[in-house]
Protein backbone atom coordinates (compact mmCIF):
# COMPACT_ATOMS: atom_id res chain seq x y z
CA UNK A 1 0.00 0.00 0.00
CA UNK A 2 3.49 2.13 0.09
CA UNK A 3 3.32 4.71 -2.46
CA UNK A 4 5.58 7.73 -3.06
CA UNK A 5 8.92 7.30 -1.44
CA UNK A 6 10.36 10.56 0.11
CA UNK A 7 12.34 11.96 -2.31
CA UNK A 8 15.31 11.93 -0.36
CA UNK A 9 15.21 8.57 0.69
CA UNK A 10 18.87 7.34 0.10
CA UNK A 11 17.82 3.62 -1.06
CA UNK A 12 13.94 3.96 -2.55
CA UNK A 13 14.35 0.33 -3.07
CA UNK A 14 14.37 -0.88 0.52
CA UNK A 15 11.04 -1.50 1.63
CA UNK A 16 10.12 1.86 3.62
CA UNK A 17 9.61 0.54 7.48
CA UNK A 18 5.97 0.79 8.83
CA UNK A 19 4.97 4.03 10.97
CA UNK A 20 1.09 2.88 11.70
CA UNK A 21 -0.73 -0.27 11.99
CA UNK A 22 -4.14 -0.33 12.33
CA UNK A 23 -4.83 -4.11 12.44
CA UNK A 24 -8.82 -5.26 12.52
CA UNK A 25 -9.73 -2.41 14.60
CA UNK A 26 -12.81 -2.02 16.29
CA UNK A 27 -14.41 0.61 18.36
CA UNK A 28 -17.17 1.54 20.11
CA UNK A 29 -18.80 3.88 22.60
CA UNK A 30 -20.98 3.88 25.47
CA UNK A 31 -24.21 6.16 24.43
CA UNK A 32 -26.20 7.93 26.81
CA UNK A 33 -29.26 5.47 26.10
CA UNK A 34 -26.89 2.70 27.71
CA UNK A 35 -26.44 1.20 24.29
CA UNK A 36 -23.10 1.11 22.21
CA UNK A 37 -21.88 2.74 19.15
CA UNK A 38 -19.47 1.38 16.96
CA UNK A 39 -17.35 3.70 15.31
CA UNK A 40 -15.08 1.61 13.61
CA UNK A 41 -15.35 -1.83 12.57
CA UNK A 42 -12.73 -4.30 10.82
CA UNK A 43 -10.66 -1.34 9.95
CA UNK A 44 -6.73 -2.11 8.64
CA UNK A 45 -4.89 0.85 7.29
CA UNK A 46 -1.03 0.95 6.73
CA UNK A 47 0.93 4.24 6.62
CA UNK A 48 4.64 3.66 5.97
CA UNK A 49 7.34 6.29 7.59
CA UNK A 50 7.81 9.55 5.81
CA UNK A 51 4.03 9.32 3.98
CA UNK A 52 1.59 11.55 3.65
CA UNK A 53 -2.20 9.75 3.87
CA UNK A 54 -5.08 11.35 4.03
CA UNK A 55 -8.22 10.45 5.81
CA UNK A 56 -11.69 11.14 4.10
CA UNK A 57 -14.67 10.10 4.43
CA UNK A 58 -18.14 11.49 5.49
CA UNK A 59 -19.13 13.48 8.31
CA UNK A 60 -19.15 11.10 11.64
CA UNK A 61 -17.78 8.43 9.91
CA UNK A 62 -14.86 8.16 12.71
CA UNK A 63 -12.31 9.58 11.01
CA UNK A 64 -11.40 11.60 14.05
CA UNK A 65 -11.60 8.24 16.33
CA UNK A 66 -9.28 6.44 14.00
CA UNK A 67 -6.69 9.11 15.02
CA UNK A 68 -7.36 9.62 18.59
CA UNK A 69 -6.42 5.16 18.71
CA UNK A 70 -3.43 6.20 17.04
CA UNK A 71 -2.21 9.01 19.61
CA UNK A 72 -3.10 6.75 22.39
CA UNK A 73 -5.91 8.94 23.58
CA UNK A 74 -7.82 6.09 23.38
CA UNK A 75 -7.64 2.27 23.00
CA UNK A 76 -9.34 0.14 20.67
CA UNK A 77 -12.47 -2.48 21.61
CA UNK A 78 -10.81 -5.22 19.69
CA UNK A 79 -7.72 -5.28 17.07
CA UNK A 80 -4.39 -4.05 17.18
CA UNK A 81 -2.87 -0.64 16.91
CA UNK A 82 1.04 -0.36 16.54
CA UNK A 83 2.70 2.36 15.86
CA UNK A 84 6.22 1.76 14.74
CA UNK A 85 5.76 -1.70 14.79
CA UNK A 86 5.19 -1.59 18.33
CA UNK A 87 1.20 -2.07 19.84
CA UNK A 88 0.43 1.20 21.38
CA UNK A 89 -0.31 1.64 25.06
CA UNK A 90 -0.47 5.01 26.12
CA UNK A 91 0.28 7.96 24.41
CA UNK A 92 3.57 7.80 22.89
CA UNK A 93 6.65 10.77 22.35
CA UNK A 94 6.59 10.34 18.57
CA UNK A 95 3.44 11.36 17.69
CA UNK A 96 2.13 14.90 16.97
CA UNK A 97 -1.17 16.05 16.80
CA UNK A 98 -2.78 19.35 15.25
CA UNK A 99 -6.49 19.48 16.26
CA UNK A 100 -9.39 20.70 14.63
CA UNK A 101 -10.22 23.44 16.84
CA UNK A 102 -7.86 25.94 18.26
CA UNK A 103 -6.01 24.02 21.27
CA UNK A 104 -3.28 26.26 21.40
CA UNK A 105 -2.97 27.48 24.93
CA UNK A 106 -4.87 30.74 25.25
CA UNK A 107 -2.88 32.16 28.41
CA UNK A 108 0.25 31.64 27.04
CA UNK A 109 2.00 34.25 24.33
CA UNK A 110 2.99 32.72 20.96
CA UNK A 111 6.56 31.56 22.08
CA UNK A 112 5.47 29.64 25.39
CA UNK A 113 3.06 28.22 23.41
CA UNK A 114 5.74 26.51 20.72
CA UNK A 115 8.43 25.98 23.92
CA UNK A 116 5.69 24.32 26.11
CA UNK A 117 6.65 20.51 24.18
CA UNK A 118 10.44 20.85 24.94
CA UNK A 119 9.51 22.35 28.31
CA UNK A 120 7.44 19.09 29.62
CA UNK A 121 10.09 17.01 27.59
CA UNK A 122 12.20 18.26 30.18
CA UNK A 123 14.16 20.66 27.72
CA UNK A 124 16.05 23.50 29.61
CA UNK A 125 14.63 26.81 29.10
CA UNK A 126 17.12 28.63 26.82
CA UNK A 127 17.40 25.57 24.49
CA UNK A 128 13.84 25.19 24.40
CA UNK A 129 13.31 29.18 23.89
CA UNK A 130 16.03 28.77 20.87
CA UNK A 131 14.51 25.74 19.03
CA UNK A 132 11.00 27.50 19.48
CA UNK A 133 12.15 31.00 17.85
CA UNK A 134 13.42 28.73 14.95
CA UNK A 135 10.56 27.18 14.28
CA UNK A 136 8.35 30.17 14.44
CA UNK A 137 10.95 31.49 11.93
CA UNK A 138 9.98 28.59 9.82
CA UNK A 139 5.91 29.08 10.12
CA UNK A 140 6.76 32.84 9.05
CA UNK A 141 5.79 33.86 12.86
CA UNK A 142 8.88 36.10 13.90
CA UNK A 143 8.55 39.39 15.34
CA UNK A 144 5.03 37.76 17.17
CA UNK A 145 6.39 35.96 19.97
CA UNK A 146 5.57 38.31 22.68
CA UNK A 147 1.35 38.25 21.12
CA UNK A 148 -1.58 36.33 23.01
CA UNK A 149 -3.35 33.77 20.64
CA UNK A 150 -6.80 35.79 20.86
CA UNK A 151 -4.33 38.46 19.50
CA UNK A 152 -4.05 36.73 15.99
CA UNK A 153 -5.59 35.66 13.28
CA UNK A 154 -7.08 31.65 12.21
CA UNK A 155 -4.53 31.25 10.00
CA UNK A 156 -1.53 32.19 12.77
CA UNK A 157 -2.81 30.48 15.29
CA UNK A 158 -2.76 27.21 13.24
CA UNK A 159 1.06 28.06 12.33
CA UNK A 160 1.42 28.22 15.95
CA UNK A 161 -0.17 25.19 16.34
CA UNK A 162 1.86 23.80 13.53
CA UNK A 163 4.85 25.17 14.98
CA UNK A 164 4.17 23.82 18.25
CA UNK A 165 3.73 19.93 17.28
CA UNK A 166 6.24 19.83 14.82
CA UNK A 167 9.16 21.24 17.40
CA UNK A 168 9.15 18.27 18.75
CA UNK A 169 9.80 16.30 15.74
CA UNK A 170 7.36 13.79 15.88
CA UNK A 171 7.61 10.72 13.67
CA UNK A 172 4.00 10.92 13.15
CA UNK A 173 1.80 13.81 12.60
CA UNK A 174 -2.03 13.08 13.27
CA UNK A 175 -4.25 16.00 12.06
CA UNK A 176 -7.53 16.15 12.57
CA UNK A 177 -9.34 18.45 9.96
CA UNK A 178 -6.92 21.04 10.68
CA UNK A 179 -7.80 23.70 8.31
CA UNK A 180 -11.54 23.47 8.55
CA UNK A 181 -12.30 26.67 10.61
CA UNK A 182 -10.43 28.69 8.18
CA UNK A 183 -11.76 30.34 5.43
CA UNK A 184 -11.05 29.00 1.72
CA UNK A 185 -7.95 30.85 -0.05
CA UNK A 186 -6.18 31.10 3.74
CA UNK A 187 -6.83 27.11 3.86
CA UNK A 188 -4.70 26.64 0.37
CA UNK A 189 -2.31 28.58 1.35
CA UNK A 190 -1.81 27.12 4.58
CA UNK A 191 -1.73 23.60 2.91
CA UNK A 192 0.64 24.36 0.72
CA UNK A 193 3.03 25.80 3.49
CA UNK A 194 2.20 22.43 5.48
CA UNK A 195 3.78 20.79 2.49
CA UNK A 196 7.06 22.70 2.86
CA UNK A 197 7.30 22.24 6.60
CA UNK A 198 6.52 19.09 5.85
CA UNK A 199 9.25 18.22 3.80
CA UNK A 200 11.82 19.51 6.75
CA UNK A 201 11.07 16.19 9.12
CA UNK A 202 9.24 14.25 6.78
CA UNK A 203 7.47 12.57 9.50
CA UNK A 204 4.44 10.27 8.44
CA UNK A 205 1.46 12.58 8.49
CA UNK A 206 -2.46 11.35 8.71
CA UNK A 207 -4.45 13.97 7.09
CA UNK A 208 -8.16 13.84 8.36
CA UNK A 209 -10.47 15.75 6.46
CA UNK A 210 -14.03 15.61 4.50
CA UNK A 211 -12.18 17.75 1.90
CA UNK A 212 -11.36 16.19 -1.13
CA UNK A 213 -9.72 18.37 -2.98
CA UNK A 214 -7.16 19.03 -0.17
CA UNK A 215 -6.64 15.49 0.46
CA UNK A 216 -5.59 14.30 -3.43
CA UNK A 217 -3.39 17.64 -3.57
CA UNK A 218 -1.52 17.17 -0.31
CA UNK A 219 -1.24 13.65 0.21
CA UNK A 220 0.92 10.33 -1.25
CA UNK A 221 -2.70 8.06 -0.92
CA UNK A 222 -6.07 8.75 -0.10
CA UNK A 223 -7.97 6.38 2.29
CA UNK A 224 -11.69 6.53 1.67
CA UNK A 225 -13.41 5.70 4.96
CA UNK A 226 -17.35 4.31 4.67
CA UNK A 227 -20.38 5.80 6.19
CA UNK A 228 -20.10 4.57 10.27
CA UNK A 229 -19.28 1.98 11.71
CA UNK A 230 -16.21 2.85 9.16
CA UNK A 231 -13.97 0.53 7.53
CA UNK A 232 -11.57 1.02 4.48
CA UNK A 233 -13.69 1.48 1.38
CA UNK A 234 -10.63 2.08 -0.70
CA UNK A 235 -7.28 3.63 -1.05
CA UNK A 236 -6.08 5.39 -4.06
CA UNK A 237 -2.09 5.96 -4.53
CA UNK A 238 -1.71 9.63 -5.65
CA UNK A 239 1.33 9.78 -8.03
CA UNK A 240 1.44 13.71 -8.70
CA UNK A 241 4.90 15.44 -8.67
CA UNK A 242 6.42 17.14 -5.56
CA UNK A 243 6.76 19.85 -4.68
CA UNK A 244 3.45 20.81 -5.33
CA UNK A 245 1.53 24.00 -4.78
CA UNK A 246 -2.04 23.47 -3.20
CA UNK A 247 -3.51 26.32 -5.19
CA UNK A 248 -2.50 25.21 -8.81
CA UNK A 249 -2.28 21.31 -8.49
CA UNK A 250 -5.80 20.90 -8.50
CA UNK A 251 -5.98 22.28 -12.37
CA UNK A 252 -3.27 19.38 -13.67
CA UNK A 253 -5.47 16.98 -15.75
CA UNK A 254 -3.81 13.29 -13.60
CA UNK A 255 -5.32 15.68 -10.39
CA UNK A 256 -9.34 15.58 -12.23
CA UNK A 257 -8.60 12.02 -13.18
CA UNK A 258 -8.13 10.89 -9.84
CA UNK A 259 -10.67 13.08 -8.37
CA UNK A 260 -12.79 11.51 -10.52
CA UNK A 261 -12.36 7.85 -9.37
CA UNK A 262 -12.29 9.18 -5.92
CA UNK A 263 -15.52 11.41 -5.94
CA UNK A 264 -16.83 7.62 -6.92
CA UNK A 265 -16.18 5.86 -4.39
CA UNK A 266 -16.79 8.38 -1.77
CA UNK A 267 -20.35 9.85 -3.21
CA UNK A 268 -22.16 6.07 -2.23
CA UNK A 269 -21.18 6.97 1.34
CA UNK A 270 -21.91 9.95 1.70
CA UNK A 271 -25.23 9.77 0.63
CA UNK A 272 -25.71 7.34 2.82
CA UNK A 273 -24.53 9.31 5.62
CA UNK A 274 -26.88 12.20 4.63
CA UNK A 275 -29.51 10.03 4.17
CA UNK A 276 -29.19 8.96 7.76
CA UNK A 277 -29.22 12.51 9.32
CA UNK A 278 -31.81 13.74 7.26
CA UNK A 279 -34.64 10.89 8.04
CA UNK A 280 -34.92 11.06 11.95
CA UNK A 281 -35.19 8.17 14.15
CA UNK A 282 -34.06 5.55 11.76
CA UNK A 283 -30.36 5.53 12.30
CA UNK A 284 -29.13 2.78 13.04
CA UNK A 285 -28.30 1.62 16.90
CA UNK B 1 15.10 25.29 4.36
CA UNK B 2 15.67 28.72 2.79
CA UNK B 3 12.63 28.25 0.48
CA UNK B 4 10.93 28.32 4.16
CA UNK B 5 12.26 31.26 4.66
CA UNK B 6 9.92 32.53 2.09
CA UNK B 7 6.49 31.67 3.84
CA UNK B 8 8.27 34.82 6.13
CA UNK B 9 6.14 37.70 6.24
CA UNK B 10 7.84 41.04 6.58
CA UNK B 11 7.54 40.56 10.37
CA UNK B 12 5.69 42.80 12.30
CA UNK B 13 3.84 44.78 9.71
CA UNK B 14 0.33 46.30 10.28
CA UNK B 15 -1.39 44.47 7.48
CA UNK B 16 -0.38 40.99 8.57
CA UNK B 17 -1.75 41.45 12.25
CA UNK B 18 -4.60 44.17 10.71
CA UNK B 19 -7.24 41.21 10.53
CA UNK B 20 -6.67 39.64 13.83
CA UNK B 21 -5.69 42.29 16.47
CA UNK B 22 -7.94 45.83 16.44
CA UNK B 23 -3.81 47.54 16.45
CA UNK B 24 -3.92 50.09 19.27
CA UNK B 25 -3.68 52.68 16.67
CA UNK B 26 -3.80 56.28 18.46
CA UNK B 27 -6.49 56.77 16.00
CA UNK B 28 -8.10 60.26 16.70
CA UNK B 29 -11.67 60.28 16.43
CA UNK B 30 -13.38 63.28 14.99
CA UNK B 31 -13.62 66.65 16.81
CA UNK B 32 -17.09 66.35 17.35
CA UNK B 33 -17.30 62.27 18.39
CA UNK B 34 -14.98 63.29 21.14
CA UNK B 35 -16.95 65.98 22.80
CA UNK B 36 -19.97 63.89 22.63
CA UNK B 37 -17.62 61.31 24.53
CA UNK B 38 -17.21 63.99 26.89
CA UNK B 39 -20.22 65.44 27.26
CA UNK B 40 -21.75 61.42 27.74
CA UNK B 41 -18.99 60.47 31.01
CA UNK B 42 -20.35 64.75 31.98
CA UNK B 43 -23.97 63.92 31.77
CA UNK B 44 -23.57 60.58 33.78
CA UNK B 45 -21.79 61.76 36.58
CA UNK B 46 -23.87 64.78 36.94
CA UNK B 47 -26.79 61.85 37.20
CA UNK B 48 -25.06 59.88 39.84
CA UNK B 49 -24.44 63.48 41.49
CA UNK B 50 -28.21 64.27 41.39
CA UNK B 51 -29.03 60.68 42.94
CA UNK B 52 -26.73 60.87 45.96
CA UNK B 53 -27.88 64.12 46.88
CA UNK B 54 -31.88 63.14 46.62
CA UNK B 55 -31.39 59.91 48.49
CA UNK B 56 -29.03 61.97 51.46
CA UNK B 57 -30.41 64.91 50.90
CA UNK B 58 -33.92 63.88 50.92
CA UNK B 59 -33.26 61.65 53.85
CA UNK B 60 -31.44 64.59 56.11
CA UNK B 61 -34.72 66.07 55.69
CA UNK B 62 -37.02 64.09 56.46
CA UNK B 63 -35.53 63.60 59.85
CA UNK B 64 -35.40 67.30 60.45
CA UNK B 65 -38.59 68.03 59.15
CA UNK B 66 -39.33 65.46 61.47
CA UNK B 67 -41.19 62.91 58.72
CA UNK B 68 -38.81 59.99 60.07
CA UNK B 69 -37.49 59.58 63.76
CA UNK B 70 -33.66 60.34 63.71
CA UNK B 71 -33.42 57.90 66.51
CA UNK B 72 -34.08 54.82 64.85
CA UNK B 73 -33.23 55.35 61.39
CA UNK B 74 -29.99 58.10 61.84
CA UNK B 75 -29.05 61.16 60.19
CA UNK B 76 -26.21 61.60 57.26
CA UNK B 77 -24.59 64.25 59.48
CA UNK B 78 -24.79 63.03 62.61
CA UNK B 79 -23.06 59.56 60.93
CA UNK B 80 -20.95 61.85 59.55
CA UNK B 81 -19.99 63.60 63.10
CA UNK B 82 -19.95 59.98 64.24
CA UNK B 83 -16.81 59.07 61.96
CA UNK B 84 -15.26 62.36 62.81
CA UNK B 85 -15.39 61.91 66.21
CA UNK B 86 -13.81 58.01 66.14
CA UNK B 87 -11.12 59.36 64.27
CA UNK B 88 -10.75 62.26 66.04
CA UNK B 89 -11.19 60.79 69.71
CA UNK B 90 -11.19 57.57 69.37
CA UNK B 91 -14.16 54.63 70.19
CA UNK B 92 -15.21 53.03 73.53
CA UNK B 93 -12.66 50.41 72.99
CA UNK B 94 -9.75 51.93 71.70
CA UNK B 95 -8.77 54.00 68.16
CA UNK B 96 -10.65 53.64 65.00
CA UNK B 97 -7.45 52.74 63.24
CA UNK B 98 -6.97 49.41 65.77
CA UNK B 99 -10.86 48.07 65.17
CA UNK B 100 -10.32 48.33 61.28
CA UNK B 101 -6.71 46.62 61.98
CA UNK B 102 -8.56 43.72 63.75
CA UNK B 103 -11.02 43.64 61.52
CA UNK B 104 -8.82 43.45 58.47
CA UNK B 105 -6.87 41.25 59.56
CA UNK B 106 -9.29 38.79 60.64
CA UNK B 107 -10.98 39.33 57.02
CA UNK B 108 -7.20 39.10 55.10
CA UNK B 109 -6.60 35.78 57.19
CA UNK B 110 -9.88 34.70 56.67
CA UNK B 111 -9.86 35.09 52.94
CA UNK B 112 -6.07 33.55 52.02
CA UNK B 113 -6.83 30.86 54.36
CA UNK B 114 -10.25 30.08 52.30
CA UNK B 115 -9.64 30.79 48.73
CA UNK B 116 -5.65 28.75 49.16
CA UNK B 117 -7.85 25.67 50.48
CA UNK B 118 -11.15 26.19 48.11
CA UNK B 119 -9.00 26.04 45.40
CA UNK B 120 -6.66 23.20 46.45
CA UNK B 121 -9.51 20.78 47.24
CA UNK B 122 -11.55 22.34 44.65
CA UNK B 123 -8.94 21.31 41.93
CA UNK B 124 -8.08 18.08 43.54
CA UNK B 125 -11.65 16.91 43.13
CA UNK B 126 -12.12 18.06 39.97
CA UNK B 127 -9.33 16.60 38.96
CA UNK B 128 -9.63 13.01 40.51
CA UNK B 129 -12.62 11.73 40.00
CA UNK B 130 -12.57 9.00 42.67
CA UNK B 131 -12.06 11.89 45.53
CA UNK B 132 -14.95 13.58 43.88
CA UNK B 133 -17.32 11.22 43.87
CA UNK B 134 -16.31 9.97 47.67
CA UNK B 135 -16.78 13.89 49.16
CA UNK B 136 -19.10 15.24 46.86
CA UNK B 137 -21.86 14.42 49.20
CA UNK B 138 -20.44 15.46 52.23
CA UNK B 139 -19.32 18.96 50.62
CA UNK B 140 -22.88 19.47 49.63
CA UNK B 141 -24.63 18.57 52.89
CA UNK B 142 -21.81 21.01 54.70
CA UNK B 143 -22.81 23.79 51.97
CA UNK B 144 -26.47 23.52 53.06
CA UNK B 145 -25.89 24.24 56.70
CA UNK B 146 -26.15 27.47 57.65
CA UNK B 147 -22.70 28.13 58.32
CA UNK B 148 -23.24 31.50 60.01
CA UNK B 149 -24.43 29.62 63.14
CA UNK B 150 -21.02 28.05 63.04
CA UNK B 151 -19.62 31.22 64.51
CA UNK B 152 -21.22 30.59 67.73
CA UNK B 153 -19.45 26.64 67.91
CA UNK B 154 -16.23 28.86 67.06
CA UNK B 155 -16.31 31.68 69.87
CA UNK B 156 -17.04 28.58 72.31
CA UNK B 157 -14.28 26.87 71.49
CA UNK B 158 -11.77 29.07 70.26
CA UNK B 159 -12.29 32.35 72.61
CA UNK B 160 -13.10 35.87 71.88
CA UNK B 161 -9.71 35.91 70.08
CA UNK B 162 -8.87 36.11 66.52
CA UNK B 163 -8.91 32.32 65.88
CA UNK B 164 -12.75 31.88 66.24
CA UNK B 165 -13.15 35.14 63.69
CA UNK B 166 -10.78 33.80 60.97
CA UNK B 167 -12.59 30.60 61.11
CA UNK B 168 -15.41 32.09 60.32
CA UNK B 169 -14.28 33.92 57.94
CA UNK B 170 -12.72 30.40 56.17
CA UNK B 171 -15.83 28.44 56.28
CA UNK B 172 -17.53 31.36 54.73
CA UNK B 173 -14.90 31.89 52.27
CA UNK B 174 -14.36 28.24 51.55
CA UNK B 175 -17.43 26.77 49.45
CA UNK B 176 -17.93 29.42 46.96
CA UNK B 177 -14.13 29.42 45.87
CA UNK B 178 -14.03 25.35 46.24
CA UNK B 179 -17.34 24.90 44.21
CA UNK B 180 -15.64 27.77 41.52
CA UNK B 181 -12.74 25.79 41.48
CA UNK B 182 -13.89 22.65 41.12
CA UNK B 183 -16.54 23.87 38.16
CA UNK B 184 -14.11 25.68 36.58
CA UNK B 185 -11.52 22.18 36.33
CA UNK B 186 -14.33 20.32 34.88
CA UNK B 187 -14.93 23.06 31.98
CA UNK B 188 -11.46 22.32 31.38
CA UNK B 189 -11.36 22.27 27.59
CA UNK B 190 -10.77 18.68 26.70
CA UNK B 191 -8.54 19.55 23.51
CA UNK B 192 -6.29 21.66 25.42
CA UNK B 193 -5.56 18.86 28.31
CA UNK B 194 -5.16 16.22 25.35
CA UNK B 195 -2.80 18.84 23.37
CA UNK B 196 -0.70 19.25 26.80
CA UNK B 197 -0.46 15.69 26.77
CA UNK B 198 0.40 14.97 23.13
CA UNK B 199 3.09 17.37 23.71
CA UNK B 200 4.38 15.53 26.48
CA UNK B 201 3.47 16.56 29.68
CA UNK B 202 2.70 15.03 32.80
CA UNK B 203 -0.73 14.64 34.62
CA UNK B 204 1.17 17.47 37.14
CA UNK B 205 2.11 19.59 34.65
CA UNK B 206 -0.69 19.33 32.90
CA UNK B 207 -2.86 20.55 36.32
CA UNK B 208 -0.38 23.35 37.08
CA UNK B 209 -0.05 24.76 33.23
CA UNK B 210 -3.06 24.22 31.80
CA UNK B 211 -6.12 22.77 34.75
CA UNK B 212 -5.24 25.79 36.76
CA UNK B 213 -4.82 28.46 34.13
CA UNK B 214 -7.38 27.60 32.84
CA UNK B 215 -9.87 27.52 35.45
CA UNK B 216 -8.46 30.70 36.83
CA UNK B 217 -10.99 33.03 34.96
CA UNK B 218 -13.76 30.84 37.21
CA UNK B 219 -11.71 31.06 40.70
CA UNK B 220 -11.33 34.88 40.37
CA UNK B 221 -15.39 35.68 39.58
CA UNK B 222 -15.60 33.57 42.80
CA UNK B 223 -12.80 36.19 44.57
CA UNK B 224 -14.88 38.92 44.21
CA UNK B 225 -17.78 38.13 46.62
CA UNK B 226 -15.49 36.24 48.39
CA UNK B 227 -13.72 38.74 50.36
CA UNK B 228 -17.18 40.32 51.07
CA UNK B 229 -18.11 36.92 52.94
CA UNK B 230 -14.79 36.84 54.39
CA UNK B 231 -15.46 40.35 56.03
CA UNK B 232 -18.64 39.25 57.01
CA UNK B 233 -17.20 36.54 58.80
CA UNK B 234 -15.12 38.79 61.02
CA UNK B 235 -17.71 41.22 61.66
CA UNK B 236 -20.44 38.60 62.45
CA UNK B 237 -17.98 36.73 64.86
CA UNK B 238 -17.06 40.09 66.46
CA UNK B 239 -20.99 40.56 66.61
CA UNK B 240 -20.97 37.09 68.73
CA UNK B 241 -17.90 38.01 70.85
CA UNK B 242 -14.96 40.33 70.65
CA UNK B 243 -12.80 42.80 72.42
CA UNK B 244 -12.02 44.71 69.36
CA UNK B 245 -13.28 45.15 65.85
CA UNK B 246 -15.81 46.81 63.66
CA UNK B 247 -18.29 44.38 64.82
CA UNK B 248 -17.87 44.75 68.05
CA UNK B 249 -18.39 48.78 67.61
CA UNK B 250 -22.02 48.05 66.23
CA UNK B 251 -23.01 45.89 68.89
CA UNK B 252 -21.54 48.97 70.80
CA UNK B 253 -23.74 51.32 69.18
CA UNK B 254 -26.67 48.93 69.22
CA UNK B 255 -26.49 48.76 73.00
CA UNK B 256 -26.86 52.07 73.70
CA UNK B 257 -29.24 52.22 70.80
CA UNK B 258 -26.57 54.46 68.94
CA UNK B 259 -28.52 54.05 65.30
CA UNK B 260 -26.19 56.61 64.08
CA UNK B 261 -22.92 53.95 65.27
CA UNK B 262 -24.41 51.83 63.62
CA UNK B 263 -24.59 53.59 60.57
CA UNK B 264 -21.11 54.88 60.52
CA UNK B 265 -19.32 51.68 61.18
CA UNK B 266 -21.42 50.12 58.24
CA UNK B 267 -19.91 52.94 55.90
CA UNK B 268 -16.32 52.37 57.06
CA UNK B 269 -16.74 48.80 56.33
CA UNK B 270 -18.46 49.59 52.79
CA UNK B 271 -15.15 51.70 52.40
CA UNK B 272 -13.16 48.58 53.44
CA UNK B 273 -14.92 46.42 51.04
CA UNK B 274 -14.84 48.37 48.16
CA UNK B 275 -10.77 49.14 48.52
CA UNK B 276 -9.98 45.72 48.88
CA UNK B 277 -12.94 44.89 45.26
CA UNK B 278 -10.59 48.07 43.74
CA UNK B 279 -7.82 45.81 44.45
CA UNK B 280 -9.31 42.48 43.53
CA UNK B 281 -9.86 44.21 39.83
CA UNK B 282 -6.34 45.23 39.50
CA UNK B 283 -5.28 41.91 40.31
CA UNK B 284 -7.72 40.23 38.23
CA UNK B 285 -6.73 42.47 35.18
CA UNK B 286 -2.94 41.41 35.49
CA UNK B 287 -3.83 37.81 36.14
CA UNK B 288 -6.20 37.52 33.15
CA UNK B 289 -4.20 39.70 30.80
CA UNK B 290 -4.46 36.95 28.26
CA UNK B 291 -7.85 36.95 27.33
CA UNK B 292 -9.47 39.19 24.88
CA UNK B 293 -10.97 42.30 26.55
CA UNK B 294 -14.69 41.68 26.17
CA UNK B 295 -15.25 45.53 26.65
CA UNK B 296 -14.86 46.86 22.78
CA UNK B 297 -18.06 44.86 21.96
CA UNK B 298 -21.44 46.77 21.37
CA UNK B 299 -23.61 46.92 24.26
CA UNK B 300 -25.79 44.57 24.34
Amino acid sequence: MTCTEPLFAPHPSQPTPTAIELRGVTKEFDTPGGGRYQALRDLNLTVAAGEFCAVVGPTGSGKSTTLSLVSGLEAPTAGEVMVRGRPVTGIGPEIGFVFQTDAVFPWKSVLDNVMAGPRFRGKPKAQAQADARDWLRRVGLSGFEDRYPHQLSGGMRKRVALAQSLINEPGILLMDEPFSALDVQTRAIMATELLLLWDLTRPAVVFVTHDLEEAIALADKVVVLTAGPATVKAVFPVDLPRPRVVQEVRFEAAFVELYHQIWEALRDEVMVAYARTTTAGTAPK
Amino acid sequence: MSETDLLTPPTGTPAATGTAAPSPQPATPPRSARDRGRRHKLTVNAGRLAVLVVVLGGWELSTRLKLVDPFFYGQPSKVLTQIHTWISHGTSQGSLWQQINVTLEEAALGFVIGVVSGVFIGVALGRIRYLAEVLGPYIKIMNSIPRIVLGSIFIVAFGLGLTSKVLLAVVLVFFGVFFNAFQGVREVDRNLIANARILGASKWRVTKEVVLPSAFTWILASLHVSFGFALIGAIVGEFLGAQHGLGLLIRTAQGTFNANGVLAAMVIIAIVALVAEGLLTVLERRLLRWRPSQLSGPDL
